[in-house]
C-alpha cells in the first residue's frame, strides 16, 4: 500500500480512480465515498450486489497457545468456546467497561484467531492488547498493509461469487469462515458485512485485489462507496464507532449488551461491566425516524420542549424505507419505541419517533446473529 | 455544459430571463453534483421577497445542509412543487424540470452582476486550481 499527503492508499486506489469514484480523506486513508450515487448504490446492494472496498479496517492476526485465553480477557465474547471456521460480533471495553472498539473475531485455527478493527481504532486497539498478555504465550502481527479486504453485499451476492470458488457456498452459514480460493486468489472468505444483507467479505493479498475486484464487478456488482455504506448499516441498525458509541459510553447503554459474555475468569472489563448492569443505565440508543422534513445529522440536538435531552449520533435518508432515519442517545423514559422527541434542524425543531431497530430486515439478513455462544 | 443564455452566480445559482420578463431561478449543475443525492428542497413561499445574494431557502442532500441563496432581487412568484415532491429532479435536470423558483425582477441590471457562462466556467476552473 502507498501513500499520499500523509494519506493511505489501498491497493485498489487505482481501481477506484479509472471508475471516477469521488475520493475523501477517512480515518487516515484516502478512500472511495462514491461513483455514482450514494442512494443509487444503496439501492444495488438491497436489490442485486454490490462491492465495498474496505482494506481500511484493520486486520489484526492473534496467534500462539495462549491466544484464545487471551483474546477472551479483552474481547466480549467467551473465545475458547468459538469454534474453528466461527466468527462473532464483539465489543472491546476498557476496564470501567467503556467502548474502546467493536470488531468481529475469526477462529482460524486452534491457535490462530483474526480481528478487524476499525480503521481508526486499529492503533488503540493494539496499544489496548499489548496492555494485558502478561503471562500468556502468543503473538500478534498487524497484517492490514500486506492484505486487502472487499466486501461483496446483497441478495444477489451468493450467486456471483459462485462461480469464482470451489468453496461451498450454500452450504457456508453466516458469521463463518473459509481459507479457500476466490477468483484465482488465495483468500478469506467469510459470511459477514456490514449492510444487513446477505453477503461476504474476501481479504487477499493486497497485490490481489485488483483481479478479484474486477472478476466480481464482471459479475454485476456494483461499486459502493463509503457513503451508501454508512446508509446501508444504519438501515440495518448497526453502530458506527466514533459516531454512536465511543469510550465514553457503556454496551448496556448502547444496547450491545447482548454481544457480552459476562461471568468468565479474566475478562477485564467484567467487574466493571457487573456493576453497571447491576446499577442499570440511564440513557439509551434509540433508533428513530423523522416524522418531518429534513434529515437528522451527527451532534443535533434531542429536545422535549426547550429541554435539550440527549444527541444525535447518526442520520440519514434511508432510500428502502424513503423516510429519515437517525440514532441517539436519550434518558430511559424516552427510549420506548413509539416515544416521540424533537430534533433541532439547524434552529427548526421537526418531530421524530422512537422505532425498533434495525429499521430495516432484509429476507436474506445478514444482520449481526444474537444468539449467544454455545458450549 | 452550462447554457450560455444563462447567469450565474459565485453561490453556484443560476438565473433565465423568460419572455415575460420574470426570472427562471436553478442550482448549476456544479453544485447538484457537489451536493449529491438531493433528498428536500425548502423553498420561499409565493409571494415573498428576495433580496440578490442573500439566503432564500435550503437544500438538503444525503450528504449535507447548504443554503440557497437568490442570485436577483425580486418577489416569487412561483415554486417548483415538482422539485419538492421529488428531490432528485435536481439532479437529473438542474437547468431544466429542476428549476427552484420564478421571481419577478426588480431591477433587470441585477442580471448584469451575475456571471455569463464562460466566466462561471472560468470561476469554477479557479476554484478547483
Amino acid at each position: 500500500m502507498s501513500s499520499s499527503g500523509g494519506l493511505r492508499r489501498t491497493s485498489l486506489f487505482d481501481t477506484h480512480a479509472a471508475l471516477g469514484a469521488r475520493m475523501v480523506p477517512f480515518a487516515g486513508w484516502e478512500m472511495p465515498v462514491q461513483y455514482g450515487g450514494i442512494l443509487a448504490e444503496a439501492r444495488a446492494v438491497r436489490s442485486g450486489a454490490g462491492l465495498f472496498d474496505v482494506s481500511h479496517m484493520g486486520r489484526l492476526e492473534i496467534r500462539g497457545a495462549d491466544a484464545a485465553e487471551f483474546l477472551s480477557r479483552v474481547l466480549s465474547v467467551d473465545v475458547p468456546k468459538l469454534r474453528r471456521r466461527r466468527a462473532r460480533y464483539n465489543v472491546i471495553c476498557d476496564e470501567r467497561g467503556g467502548i474502546i472498539d467493536d470488531c468481529i473475531v475469526y477462529r482460524l485455527g486452534e491457535d490462530r484467531f483474526l480481528v478487524i478493527p476499525n480503521a481508526s481504532n486499529t492503533d488503540a486497539v493494539l496499544d489496548w492488547f499489548s496492555r494485558w498478555g502478561a503471562g500468556l504465550s502468543f503473538e500478534i502481527a498487524n497484517v492490514t498493509s500486506e492484505t486487502a479486504m472487499i466486501a461483496h453485499q446483497g441478495p444477489g451476492a451468493a450467486a456471483m461469487l459462485g462461480g469464482l470458488t470451489d468453496h461451498d457456498l450454500e452450504e457456508m452459514r453466516i458469521y463463518t469462515a473459509a481459507e479457500t480460493v476466490v477468483a484465482g486468489s488465495e483468500a478469506l472468505l467469510a459470511r459477514t458485512g456490514y449492510t444487513g444483507e446477505d453477503g461476504f467479505e474476501v481479504i487477499v493479498a493486497a497485490g490481489d485485489a485488483p483481479s478479484v475486484w474486477a472478476a466480481l464487478s464482471e459479475r454485476g456488482a456494483a461499486p459502493c462507496g463509503l457513503g451508501s455504506r454508512d446508509v446501508l448499516r444504519l438501515e440495518a441498525g448497526l453502530l458506527l464507532h466514533g459516531n454512536d458509541m465511543d469510550v465514553s459510553v457503556n454496551p448496556y447503554e448502547a444496547g450491545l449488551d447482548r454481544f457480552v459474555s459476562m461471568d468468565r475468569e479474566g475478562y477485564v472489563p467484567g467487574d466493571a461491566l457487573r456493576r453497571i448492569r447491576d446499577a442499570g443505565v440511564s440513557r439509551r440508543l434509540v433508533g428513530f425516524q423523522m416524522l418531518g422534513r429534513g434529515i437528522p445529522r451527527h451532534g443535533y440536538s434531542i429536545m422535549d420542549g426547550t429541554e435539550v435531552i440527549g444527541e444525535v449520533t447518526s442520520g440519514t435518508r434511508s432510500p428502502t424505507l424513503d423516510m429519515s432515519i437517525g440514532m441517539g442517545y436519550v434518558p430511559n423514559g424516552y427510549a420506548a419505541a413509539g416515544s416521540r422527541f424533537l430534533i433541532d434542524m439547524r434552529g427548526r425543531p421537526v418531530e421524530a419517533e422512537v422505532a425498533d431497530l434495525p429499521f430495516y430486515v432484509s429476507d436474506g439478513a445478514l444482520l449481526v446473529p444474537i444468539a449467544p455462544l454455545r458450549s | 455544459m452550462n447554457p450560455a443564455d444563462l447567469r450565474y452566480s459565485s453561490e453556484h445559482e443560476w438565473a433565465r430571463l423568460l419572455d415575460d420578463g420574470s426570472v427562471e431561478i436553478g442550482i448549476t449543475e456544479f453544485a447538484a453534483e457537489s451536493l449529491g443525492d438531493v433528498v428536500y428542497v425548502e423553498l420561499p413561499p409565493v409571494g415573498g421577497g428576495l433580496t440578490q445574494f442573500e439566503k432564500m431557502g435550503e437544500i438538503e442532500s444525503v450528504k449535507a445542509v447548504s443554503d440557497l441563496f437568490t442570485p436577483v432581487s425580486g418577489r416569487v412568484l412561483e415554486v417548483n412543487e415538482r422539485a419538492s415532491d421529488s428531490p432528485e429532479v435536481v439532479n437529473e435536470d438542474p437547468y431544466g424540470a429542476g428549476w427552484l423558483i420564478r421571481a419577478s425582477l426588480d431591477d433587470a441590471s441585477g442580471l448584469d452582476r451575475l456571471m455569463t457562462a464562460d466566466q462561471y466556467q472560468e470561476f469554477l476552473d479557479s476554484q478547483a486550481a
